[in-house]
């Protein structure tokens, strides 16, 4: 028979059962409009865990020393004094992959302006921070290197320390404030970043020229920590390889010797934040895998019976001439009919859903093309799969014996 | 008359029901030529519906010897079998066994359907054709349930001959219809007959294989008498001469 004349005869015979043809089809449109909605709200959760992590800044790489012991007792992990501003160099002139490098020291600090005050981070760094940590001013100028070999008394804050200290509209540029007692001038102000993928608030901080804190807030001769970045994001790995030579050679380690210090990159934590969303779009999937399953089993069904009731139309069909294939290919198409029409169906319908999903819940949802041909690719496997069967009983029906059924 | 188109020798058949072996046909011989009309008549459990399987390929001989239009039938596969009832058999069954829901006309076009060589513009032109064969040109767009029991088996004849086959196989014909229409019935096996149509049609009622040409009757499984009827009836004739009162039988 001619595939025009089959498919003729398939939606034919799907068209006299209207109901029963819509109440199978159904299984598979509810399963695929699932996985489509379920997919999608994976995927747009993983997407803007990922948009978060990239708040860091770009490429970013963090460089601690390890924890020390004294006598025997460990400390906790960065506690170790023997990072300096020699290292910071070294990194700079002597690793290709990374573009820039600043070390990094934080000290608490009580902020007053006249009669409010406020109790937040302050962040000793090179200005070369800014690019690595993607941060841009709103309002007033950066601090230079100038400023750090002076160790000149200026900062640049946070939109929070701003509202707590001057009120939510002010413009502080130019105003000082006293960090521990010590008055700094305010020359500029960080653009609003919001909360990062760890609930920290990213607007809630001081940075100053890396001596001025070091020196004069901290007086220390050590660093705390250091931020790189390499040059592009598939530079990472060596960045890290680079930086991890250099700093061995520079504290007399040898190459099968422990560092003494800790490289995280940014990857790392975007690997390790995305891995849970990732679970959670499988476990997702797989649910709603299963009721594609369900509405697979439910058009075998439909398919048995089907057989049955037709057995004599298949016992007249092959005593004019149908072959076993004819009868087994018309059961077949009707079965992939049914799932490829309740794909397509379940497709706009899961493409509904995640959008009332992403409106009315606001959460964020992505439909990638790959779920959408997945779900074809699988419903209409589904059909097959599940037609086989029943098209298979029809096919190999003794035509005398299907001609007597009653 | 000319060449057998059936030519069957010592055909055997028998089925297994569990442990028990019903032989169904002992030995058949019998050739049916070209251009013929004949009857298979007999009881219940004489075997001659499983000698019309046999010959209409819907089964196999167990032993013995079928050619049909000069092919041995004993050693195709199902699907070879398939495609010679498709080409050279048409069948007439006592139920009509049309598909229900489908139009007169499709109906006709099945066999057609399940032969890849014809256009479906020819497909179209033949079924009508057939279909103007047995005199219901006008009601080709009606289903089945629209149409009376004389209709159906009208429609079913014009399904059977709608391939242009070498033989039409009739399973009582006319066991579902009255008096009136099984005349009809076989008028217009007479008149296909006449245009040179080879047919055989199994039936239980003698009045009804009067109209054909041989009479052949089965009886455990072997033919135990082969008559060439003496002088057949004519449907045409007695339908004329029928009192118009038989149209109100119904009432």
């Amino acid at each position: 028979m001619k595939v025009k004349n089959l498919l003729i005869a398939a939606l034919r015979s799907l068209a006299k059962n209207k109901m029963r043809t819509f109440l199978t089809m159904l299984g598979i449109i509810i399963g695929v409009a699932s996985v489509i909605a379920m997919l999608a709200i994976g995927q747009g959760s993983k997407q803007s865990i990922q948009a978060q992590i990239s708040t860091l800044g770009t490429n970013v790489l963090m460089i601690w020393p390890q924890a020390s012991s004294a006598g025997g007792v460990r400390q906790e992990a960065g506690s170790s004094q023997k990072m300096t501003l020699e290292d910071v160099t070294a990194i700079a002139d002597r690793c290709p992959s990374v573009a820039y490098v600043t070390p990094q020291v934080r000290s608490s600090g009580q902020l007053v302006n006249g009669n409010m005050n406020w109790r937040t981070s302050v962040y000793g760094v090179y200005p070369n921070y800014f690019e690595i940590r993607n941060l841009n001013l709103s309002n007033g100028n950066l601090f230079t290197m100038n400023d750090d070999r002076s160790a000149t008394k200026v900062c640049v804050v946070g939109q929070t320390v701003v509202t707590n200290l001057f009120g939510s509209d002010a413009d502080p540029v130019g105003s000082f404030i006293r960090i521990n007692k010590i008055p700094f001038k305010i020359i500029g102000v960080t653009e609003k970043k919001g909360q990062n993928a760890f609930g920290q608030d990213q607007d809630d901080m001081v940075i100053a020229p890396f001596s001025t804190v070091q020196k004069r807030m901290m007086a220390i001769t050590y660093i705390q920590s250091m931020l790189a970045s390499a040059k592009s994001e598939p530079q990472i790995a060596a960045a890290s390889q680079e930086i991890t030579d250099v700093l061995k050679a520079k504290h007399n380690l040898g190459p099968s010797e422990d560092p003494d210090f800790t490289i995280r990159t940014q990857t790392d934590i975007a690997n390790a934040a995305t891995a849970t969303s990732g679970i959670l779009t499988i476990l997702l999937a797989t649910i709603a895998s299963i009721s594609l399953l369900v509405g697979g089993i439910g058009i075998m069904n439909i398919m048995l019976v089907s057989v049955t009731e037709r057995t004599r139309e298949i016992g007249i069909r092959m005593s004019v001439g149908a072959r076993g294939r004819d009868v087994l290919l018309q059961f077949l198409i009707e079965a992939l009919l049914i799932s490829l029409l309740g794909g397509f169906i379940g497709v706009t319908l899961g493409v509904l859903v995640s959008q009332l999903i992403a409106n009315i819940l606001s959460w964020p949802v992505t439909i990638t093309i790959q779920s959408i041909l997945m779900s074809f690719i699988f419903s209409s496997a589904i059909g097959i799969f599940f037609g086989w069967y029943p098209a298979r009983k029809a096919a190999g029906l003794n035509p005398i014996d299907a001609l007597r059924y009653e | 008359m000319g060449k057998a188109i059936i030519s069957v020798k010592s055909l055997v058949k028998v089925y297994k029901m569990g442990d028990v072996e019903v032989h169904a046909l002992r030995g058949v011989n019998v050739d049916i030529m070209k251009d013929d009309f004949v009857a298979i008549m007999g009881k219940s459990g004489s075997g001659k519906s499983t000698f019309m399987n046999i010959i209409g390929c819907l089964d196999v001989p167990t032993r013995g010897q079928y050619l049909l239009d000069d092919v041995d039938v004993s050693s195709l596969t199902k699907d070879q079998l398939a495609n010679l009832r498709n080409h050279k058999i048409g069948f007439v069954f006592q139920s009509f066994n049309l598909l229900s829901r489908t139009s007169a006309l499709e109906n006709v076009e099945l066999p057609l359907m399940y032969n890849k060589k014809i256009a479906s513009r020819e497909m179209r032109e033949r079924s009508l054709n057939a279909l103007e064969a047995v005199g219901l040109a006008d009601r080709a767009h009606h289903f089945p349930n629209q149409l009376s029991g004389g209709e159906q088996q009208r429609v079913a004849i014009a399904r059977s001959l709608v391939n242009d086959p070498v033989v039409i196989l009739a399973d009582e014909p006319t066991g579902n219809l009255d008096t009136r229409t099984s005349i009809e019935v076989m008028g217009i096996f007479q008149k296909l007959n006449h245009k040179g149509i080879t047919i055989v049609i199994v039936t239980h009622e003698s009045d009804i294989a009067a109209f054909t040409k041989r009479n052949i009757t089965f009886r455990d499984g072997r033919i135990i008498k082969a008559i060439e009827v003496d002088k057949p009836r004519n449907a045409m004739d007695e339908l004329a001469n029928m009192p118009v009162m038989v149209e109100e039988d119904e009432v």
